[in-house]
């Protein structure tokens, strides 16, 4: 079936681990959208929904560090961070093995993607769960892009990669579904943390919203480095949602500054329905 | 120098209860097999969190050594601020700070004087 489902959020382990320290107000209107994005998934009735993450040394560290990795187990555990400290339950999340593999098989064609047998969720992909499938009760099928240790896949390729999954979801008799989560402009977990450029992340999201692609690539590592700080590189999970939904346009649902959740606090989504059967043209 | 070995200790720790409760039984102990500094094993089992991140710690990895030091965390971010106060800019990896004006402007514009 043609994807059903493309959209970003933010993952910050703040959202839910410092929720308390948080504007309840903002909070409150933060957590609410992340409920509607919940809705609107569940209102495209998917078989599976693939979370394209940017994880934080859970599962991949540098001695054997996958660009790309899928994951390709009937269940995954989570989170790996302390429950209080993140304020999530440790759950068991169910996955799909053999709709991963037909899905791996099609990615391969033109993408060198990894797979993974085994993985277990840090707050990249558990804080997204926490509101997305509260119950654990739709197949999840992990992605990761390295955007921790350099060197990094090329924007083009965190594009192509998309692209792949787009072609490979499209060609599945299953409703597939897609999430992308990741920071914009943020400087996680060190002295910086809570510093967020505010414009950046608006300019970033309206080249997002008009899936302008040459706009979205137009970017090195050097200056969002500077401009955007470490958590910047996670952009690379938003430009693959944008690969997979190319030629459909966005809108930014939920868009605040939280500097207590580190992150400007982020969900939007893409329109697919003028986009339907374009993957399998191109 | 062996920033890769320090994080690579921290990474298993971080993903292994049964390494987190060997390494607070005998810290020197769990860090025995890894090609370190005498300065990095000072780091590791004192635990200096401020010189962890002065040698380039990734602070996705040195958050959860952090908590399971149960060190809060404005605690965390603090210990970080006067790591490099003693020490000086982060030696290496990306997480260094950038752009960056300083703690004692930064504090101040979150309102965390």
């Amino acid at each position: 079936m043609p994807l059903v489902y493309a959209g970003v959020c933010s993952h910050a382990p703040g959202i839910t681990g410092r929720a308390n320290q948080a504007d309840p107000t903002v909070r409150d209107a933060f957590y609410a959208s992340f409920d509607q994005m919940r809705r609107d998934i569940e209102a495209t009735k998917p078989d599976a929904l693939v979370v394209i993450a940017a994880e934080h040394f859970a599962n991949f560290f540098m001695d054997n560090m996958p660009t790309f990795a899928l994951g390709m187990a009937d269940f995954y555990d989570g989170p790996i961070e302390d429950a209080g400290w993140l304020g999530i339950d440790k759950f068991r999340a169910p996955g799909n093995r053999d709709l991963s593999e037909r899905l791996i098989k099609e990615v391969m064609q033109t993408v060198d993607v990894s797979y993974a047998e085994e993985w277990k969720f840090d707050h990249g992909i558990a804080v997204p769960l926490h509101f997305l499938t509260p119950n654990f009760d739709l197949p999840i099928i992990p992605a990761n892009i390295n955007c921790q240790g350099p060197p990094l896949s090329p924007l083009s390729r965190a594009w192509a990669f998309g692209e792949a999954l787009r072609r490979a979801a499209d060609a599945l008799p299953e409703r597939i579904a897609l999430v992308g989560t990741g920071g914009i402009s943020h400087w996680p977990a060190t002295p910086d943390s809570g510093k967020i450029n505010e414009p950046w992340d608006r300019d970033f999201l309206d080249r997002w919203c008009r899936n302008d692609r040459d706009a979205l690539l137009d970017y090195d590592d050097g200056t969002v480095y500077t401009d955007a700080g470490q958590g910047g590189f996670e952009i690379r999970t938003f430009i693959t949602v944008s690969g997979a939904a190319a030629g459909a346009t966005g809108t930014v649902h939920f868009y605040e500054p939280i500097p207590i959740f580190a992150v400007g606090c982020t969900v939007a989504s893409y329109d697919l329905g003028a986009t339907v059967g374009v993957a399998r043209l191109i | 120098m062996s920033l890769y070995y320090v994080q690579k200790f921290l990474y298993e720790l971080n993903r292994d209860e049964g390494k987190q409760q060997a390494y607070m039984a005998d810290r020197d102990a769990a860090i025995a097999s890894f090609e370190l500094t005498n300065e990095e094993r000072a780091a590791l089992t004192a635990p200096d969190i401020g010189m962890l991140f002065h040698l380039g710690v990734n602070g996705q990895i040195l958050m959860h050594f952090a908590a399971l030091h149960q060190i809060e965390w404005a605690d965390y971010l603090q210990r970080m601020r006067d790591g490099i106060q003693a020490h000086g800019p982060v030696r290496e990896g990306v997480y260094a700070m950038t752009g960056y004006e300083g703690t004692d402007v930064h504090a101040k514009s979150l309102g965390q004087e």
